[in-house]
């Protein structure tokens, strides 16, 4: 949360500057801080995303998603990830439910929710959701009720933070359009 | 009586304290006589004693006869002091009642007195009495009596008339009456006195005791020893037997008495004993000892001796007791329960180590696991930016763009080696990997190689290629594995070498265990190998030094995998080196022999050259050489120059050996004779003949459209070969490939324009469509959808698709079964096993479908895990090929090449 503040906050910062700049300054040099704005809003979402790695949020599959981006369907990360939120939330709801009713939890139900979302976290290359789905799935396949429970909550935890992450990663890229910049391409 | 029971009692105290003294008795009783008294064939006599005298084991101790021993003597003084206390108590006794019997006498005496003083006070007549005390001691003693009869008759006086003469006839009649009695009574202890004398006298003569006593303990100590595994004996300080009593005697008594040990047995351990009785002798100190006799007598026995040594009076050694007893049995089980407990331990020992060797594997192979998924995650990006890459390179480029996409493309293709090494190996541990066994020519594979590894030469080495004239032109292997060995190689043999020449010797060894099979053994030489590495060449990620790794570069791997892949291959792989002269790496490998029969079977363009055959020593031919040409660079040779331009022919040094291997493929009628041309011209670069012969199969399929462009093609690559160096070499070789490649792909697009494959994608997860679709779209496919295996099976029923990509793990009815279900479908042509297995199908369409032929639909599994297990599991349900998941462009751009024609 902290993170995702300071971003915004950055971003508003960088608009009054610029706002300031284009009333004060003549056009060539309020197009020079334009792409002075541009280059540090791209370095610093080459940055993020590169951290978003390096932190184990996202992996190759992630890249491979935004090849899928193109002209055709210029917000088609977008759509896949919000579809998968809104996966996570279904999913995550109800293996809680299924876990709640202590005494005879339908593993079998946890089971195949897990699955599905292992299969969608990998499909977004959500790896730390992967990596604790499949921590979850071995959990439930040994009926460790307790195991279960906690990775749940981690799981819960874990795409909540990516939520925010990529809610922020988001927002830049669209700051770096907003700007007229590209989106430059980050090499992991 | 009332002494003799004391006693007794007496004794029978002793002889039970006595019982837990018996060994040391036995040791005293070693005497001279007592053993020449006591020879084996005695021993019958005594037994019946002993069982006869059994129940009254309660004698006295044993006598001693045994004076010269302190433990015989103070033996014997104990059993003489034990009898004279005996002696002493009985005359004690008989004093005691003597004195009784005085003390009576005095007492009646007293009384006497007393009734002689009361009648002189009462009848006043005691002149009487000095007179009569005077005269004779005899009368004195009357009147005593008269006095003691006086007590017992002061009743009669009542009744008498007082001092009358009956009255005192009377008195003087009872007392004398009472004198007798008292007489009487004296003279029987006397008697009686002088009769437990005479007894006394009798007893005092003990040894006939003793030596019944002594006789009764010999049997005594019979009954318990009769049935003992026991030897015992006493020998004297020369160590010579003065006794020896032994359970089952073999000897007789003349051939041990007198001798010694030494003397007597012959054998293992016999001196041993010897020594240690010495030893106690010596010593003075009784000890115990297990000794392991091997003798004629008795074979091999282990016995328990002790060994005592015995003093005499002045304590002064006299010789030793000793005891024996066999403990054979307990030392062979002692040893055998020590042997186990020993074995024990170390199967203990070996289960924790195996234990531990065991987590590591397993550690090691989950490692292995992880590395070999890394790596084939890694591979399918790679190979796509290799790919695209190579694509890249065929556009208009200019100089400075090419350069650099060549370098991009080199180190691509170095770590997709790379990583290709890393799987295979981890395949050929996993024991994943499968062989093919195709028909191949040795020759032309060794040519291959050597040729691959000229083009990238960078060094002035000579690389030679000399094939045995036995070896036949076709064995059936896999071929590619052998090439990659060869490959592995020599590409390190170039690597580590920096002069001289590296080479492939082919030989056929015949080896008599195999009947059919031979073996092929291919060496490669390889100069300057630091010697000391080779222990570890073998190993994975091990190379010679750290120095080595920087200077060279590399994984390491290389060498695992080729020793791996001989394994695997039925052979071995061995290496010999020596510094700064070279190394030689042999492999052997068993191989078959094609028959020549079935040449054409798979091989179109092989039919041809089966009758054109003209020339065998082409086929045959054994031997290659390529010379590196540094510093000439002919990238761009026309046709024209091909047979005139022979500048190398001066840096052939035997230029006659080299003739072509090239008839391979004889199809071609032209590139033969061109060959030929050539062969006269005494100079052939067979590395770009090669190259030629290597695509003409490829061009094959337009055979029938014309010789021309297959001719055109070689000719230029021949005529360019001539020209060029190494580098030239590899740059037209991947200008070839490319070239055909592009061919492949124009046809390929226009096969797609004509009918646009129909693919379905059976697939729960909704993003996983999402994006499966996506990239369809960027493939330039279109896809429809199935949740569900059911939901798949309708689809496939009711329009026909040119593939399917199958989620393995699915709702309802999963991947597995789906593709169960569909096979079954094509082979018996209609939905029975589907409807059976619950699957809802309208029979209206069931005909119609029956009706359309059957090909096999490819279907493609999407897996979560790409373990091996699970990718059989796959095939082993009929599928065709399997996609891990995520899927990416890459992985489904392959597959659709591979299944979309």
């Amino acid at each position: 949360m902290i993170c995702k503040n300071l971003f915004i906050g950055i971003a508003i910062s960088n608009k009054l500057y610029i706002f300031f700049f284009s009333l004060l300054l003549p056009s060539r040099r309020v197009e020079r801080a334009m792409d002075t704005l541009i280059a540090q809003l791209q370095r610093r979402f080459c940055d993020f995303t590169i951290s978003l790695y390096h932190q184990g949020f996202l992996d190759d599959q992630f890249t491979e998603l935004k090849k899928l981006q193109d002209e055709c369907s210029p917000d088609f990360v977008a759509e896949v990830v919000t579809l998968f939120f809104e996966d996570c939330e279904k999913l995550i709801s109800n293996m809680a439910r299924a876990l709640d009713q202590t005494g005879n939890v339908d593993f079998k139900l946890v089971g195949s929710s897990v699955h599905q979302l292992k299969g969608s976290s990998s499909s977004v290359g959500a790896k730390r959701v992967k990596g604790l789905c499949v921590t979850l799935k071995e959990c439930c396949d040994s009926q460790n009720y307790e195991g279960c429970v906690r990775c749940l909550q981690q799981v819960d935890i874990e795409y909540k933070t990516l939520k925010a992450k990529l809610q922020d990663l988001f927002n830049l890229e669209q700051q770096i359009v907003q700007a007229g910049g590209r989106i430059p391409q980050v090499d992991i | 009586m009332v002494c003799e029971m004391e006693t007794d009692q007496i004794e029978e105290m002793d002889v039970e304290v006595l019982s837990s003294m018996w060994p040391e008795d036995v040791g005293t009783e070693a005497d001279k006589q007592f053993n020449v008294e006591k020879p084996a064939g005695d021993l019958d006599t005594l037994k019946e004693v002993t069982i006869e005298t059994r129940t009254i084991a309660d004698m006295t101790r044993l006598p001693n006869l045994l004076n010269s021993t302190h433990q015989g003597s103070s033996q014997l003084t104990n059993l003489v002091k034990q009898w004279e206390y005996m002696q002493d108590n009985a005359v004690r006794l008989l004093k005691e009642e003597l004195k009784n019997l005085d003390r009576q006498r005095e007492e009646a005496e007293a009384k006497e007195l007393k009734i002689i003083e009361e009648y002189k006070f009462e009848s006043n007549e005691p002149e009487n009495v000095p007179v009569l005390d005077e005269t004779s001691d005899l009368f004195r003693r009357f009147r005593q009596k008269k006095r003691d009869a006086l007590v017992d008759s002061k009743k009669i006086e009542i009744y008498e008339e007082f001092d009358t003469v009956a009255y005192w006839k009377q008195k003087a009649l009872s007392l004398e009456k009472m004198l007798e009695a008292s007489t009487e009574r004296e003279r029987r202890l006397m008697e009686k006195l002088s009769e437990s004398l005479k007894t006394m006298e009798s007893q005092s003569a003990p040894v006939q005791e003793l030596t019944q006593n002594l006789k009764r303990a010999e049997g005594f100590l019979h009954f318990i020893l009769q049935n003992a595994p026991i030897v015992m004996g006493h020998q004297d300080k020369d160590l010579r037997y003065l006794f020896i009593y032994n359970k089952y005697p073999s000897l007789r008594e003349q051939d041990i008495l007198g001798k010694t040990d030494v003397e007597i047995f012959h054998g293992g351990g016999v001196k041993e004993s010897e020594d240690f009785k010495r030893e106690v002798l010596e010593k003075g100190k009784a000890s115990k000892r297990e000794i392991t006799f091997t003798t004629d007598l008795f074979g091999s026995k282990t016995f328990l001796i002790y060994v005592e040594p015995v003093y005499n009076k002045a304590g002064e050694k006299i010789g030793i007791n000793y005891m024996g007893m066999e403990v054979t049995d307990q030392v062979v089980k002692r040893e055998k329960m020590a042997k186990l407990r020993e074995d024990n331990a170390v199967r203990k020992a070996m289960e924790s180590e195996l234990n531990k060797t065991i987590h590591i594997t397993e550690e090691t192979m989950r490692a292995k696991q992880m590395l070999a998924t890394m790596s084939h995650e890694i591979r399918s990006p790679l190979s796509g930016v290799v790919g695209m890459a190579e694509i890249l390179s065929t556009t208009k480029l200019d100089k400075e763009q090419r350069q650099l996409l060549n370098v991009m493309i080199s180190s691509g293709d170095l770590v997709l080696q790379l990583i290709n090494d890393i799987l295979d190996l981890s395949k050929v541990e996993s024991g994943v990997m499968r062989l093919e066994a195709t028909k191949f020519r040795p020759r032309e594979v060794v040519k291959h190689v050597l040729q691959t590894a000229a083009a990238s030469l960078k060094k002035s080495l000579t690389l030679e290629g000399n094939i045995a004239d036995d070896v036949p032109i076709e064995v059936v292997g896999d071929v590619l594995r052998i090439r990659q060995i060869l490959t592995n190689l020599i590409s390190n043999a170039i690597k580590f070498t920096h002069e001289g020449n590296v080479g492939i010797k082919l030989q056929v060894i015949s080896e008599p265990s195999f009947v059919r099979d031979n073996a092929l053994n291919a060496d490669t030489e390889e100069h300057e190998q630091n010697e000391n590495a080779l222990p570890c060449l073998f190993k994975k990620y091990m190379q010679a030094s750290a120095d080595h790794a920087r200077k060279y570069g590399g994984t390491g791997l290389g060498l695992a995998i080729c020793k791996q892949l001989v394994e695997l291959m039925g052979g071995q792989l061995t290496v010999t080196s020596r510094v700064s002269e070279g190394s030689t790496f042999t492999f052997i490998l068993p191989y078959k022999v094609g028959r020549s029969d079935d040449y054409s079977d798979d091989q179109d363009e092989f039919s041809d050259m089966a009758d054109q055959q003209s020339e065998p020593d082409d086929t045959a031919e054994g031997y290659f050489q390529f010379k590196p040409l540094l510093g000439s660079i002919y990238s761009n040779g026309g046709p024209g120059i091909s047979n005139d331009f022979l500048p190398h022919k001066v840096m052939l040094t035997s230029p006659i050996k080299l003739i072509n291997g090239f008839v391979a493929d004889p199809s071609n009628n032209t590139g033969q004779s061109e060959m030929l041309q050539l062969e006269n011209g005494g100079y052939m670069d067979e590395s770009k003949l090669e190259t030629s012969s290597g695509h003409c199969p490829e061009s094959a399929h337009q055979y029938e459209n014309g010789n021309g462009r297959c001719f055109s093609k070689e000719s230029e690559s021949c005529s360019s070969s001539q020209a060029s160096s190494e580098g030239g070499t590899l740059e037209m070789e991947s200008e070839l490939t490319v070239s055909s490649h592009r061919e492949e792909e124009k046809a390929e697009t226009e096969v797609k324009e004509t009918s646009k494959p129909k693919i379905l994608l059976v697939e729960d997860n909704k993003i996983n469509i999402m994006v499966a679709k996506s990239m369809m779209k960027q493939l330039g496919h279109t896809m429809d959808i199935a949740n569900n295996g059911v939901e798949a099976i309708t689809a496939i029923n009711s329009s026909s698709y040119d593939l399917v990509l199958m989620d393995v793990c699915m709702p309802v009815l999963d991947g597995l079964k789906a593709t169960r279900l569909i096979r079954s479908y094509e082979e018996t042509g209609n939905w029975n096993a589907a409807i059976e297995a619950g699957v809802d199908i309208s029979t209206s369409e069931n005909e119609q479908v029956c009706m359309r032929p059957t090909n096999r639909l490819p279907i493609i599994a999407m897996t979560a895990n790409t373990l091996a297990e699970s990718s059989e599991e796959c095939y082993a349900n009929g599928m065709d090929s399997f996609i891990s998941k995520p899927v990416t462009l890459q992985k489904l751009r392959e597959c659709l090449q591979q299944y979309l024609h």
